[in-house]
């Protein structure tokens, strides 16, 4: 059974305040309150075209980080490389985020899912379509391949 | 950690960009100081969609969202006129309103009601029968009752001109002491 989409402001309350927190950490208070009302107005322009309610916490902040990424993009220097560090035995995202275009689209997902969002491997496959190994091979193999890329 | 928290300010200003992009299907508000008591209301761009006196907000959007689609966002700003415009009449100095209701979702039947009952005036009154004969059906006046009753927008649409044929008040369903206090108001009942 699919969760039903809510309606915009239910989806909006639920998740405003985690977003701006997201974003006040990306891009500081200064450039936060913009990219806040990006992030929801892009959130807006598709809602319409969901067709489940499912992941959507996941959905506001891949929204989010597109959004400071596309910002990072027309600011940063090219070749300035974040390091890449690991906080509890996992790479931060922080760190991560950046790095993981390198990535073919269903380990990136997996790898932005699992330790950007913190969904667990399950929640991850069916957000991807796939299995629970599945989604766990994907990630394992995305943050390999990182590691290697990193060398 | 002030500066992690999001504003009222930033928030309403996101409900406003929303607003005027023209990305919502409805906008709706709580209007908490009305005459009459609160009021939950709905506009979309063709006009009132939705007026009730019973705001239960969660269910009230989720019945938005299936009728107008799921862009149902609280933002003042288009409903601004409408609030006025209520506020005015509550207080006896209007007559009639210049909102359009947005009855798009009503059946064919219901809609030939509601219109029949936007064309009775201030401070008059009609039975469920009369409505039922000028709607072409005189032997609907129970189903007028109904239409009455699920009137998607009070107020703005009379349904609190419309009594039985003996005179008495019979519903409303915003509660009798309303359709009372409503009538009184347009001086139609002592």
């Amino acid at each position: 059974m699919t969760v039903a989409v809510p309606p915009f402001e239910a989806f909006y309350e639920s998740h405003k305040a985690e977003v701006f927190r997201f974003l006040v950490h990306k891009v500081g208070p200064d450039r936060a309150e913009d990219a806040f009302q990006e992030t929801f107005l892009r959130a807006l322009r598709a809602y319409r075209r969901l067709e489940h309610g499912e992941h959507l916490r996941a959905w506001a902040l891949t929204i989010a980080s597109n959004i400071v990424r596309d910002g990072a993009r027309r600011d940063r220097p090219q070749g300035a490389m974040p390091e890449l560090v690991t906080e509890d035995g996992r790479p931060a995202y922080e760190e991560l985020a950046p790095l993981t275009d390198v990535l073919p689209p269903k380990e990136r997902a997996a790898v932005v899912l699992r330790y950007g969002y913190d969904l667990d491997y399950a929640e991850i496959g069916e957000a991807l379509g796939s299995t629970e190994s599945a989604a766990r091979q994907a990630a394992s193999a995305g943050v390999r391949r990182l590691r290697k890329e990193r060398e | 950690m002030t500066t992690e928290t999001l504003t009222p300010d930033i928030d309403e200003r996101f409900r406003a960009a929303a607003a005027a992009e023209g990305l919502l299907d409805v906008a709706y508000d709580v209007f908490d100081d009305t005459a009459i008591g609160p009021l939950l209301v709905g506009v979309t761009e063709r006009g009132v969609c939705r007026i009730t006196f019973d705001p239960e907000p969660e269910r009230e959007l989720e019945l938005l969202a299936r009728l107008y689609g799921p862009r149902v966002l609280r933002s003042s700003r288009p409903v601004e006129r409408l609030h006025r415009e209520l506020n005015e009449y509550l207080e006896g100095h209007r007559r009639s309103f210049d909102v359009e209701p947005d009855l798009r979702a009503q059946p064919d039947f219901y809609l030939r009601v509601l219109h029949e009952l936007a064309r009775v005036g201030y401070g008059e009154t009609t039975t469920y029968g009369a409505l039922a004969t000028r709607a072409g059906n005189p032997r609907a006046a129970r189903a007028v009752g109904t239409v009455m009753n699920r009137n998607p927008v009070p107020i703005v649409l009379p349904c609190h001109r419309v009594v039985g044929a003996n005179g008495s008040l019979t519903g409303y369903g915003g509660g009798l002491h309303r359709k009372e206090q409503l009538l009184r108001l347009e001086g139609a009942i002592l």
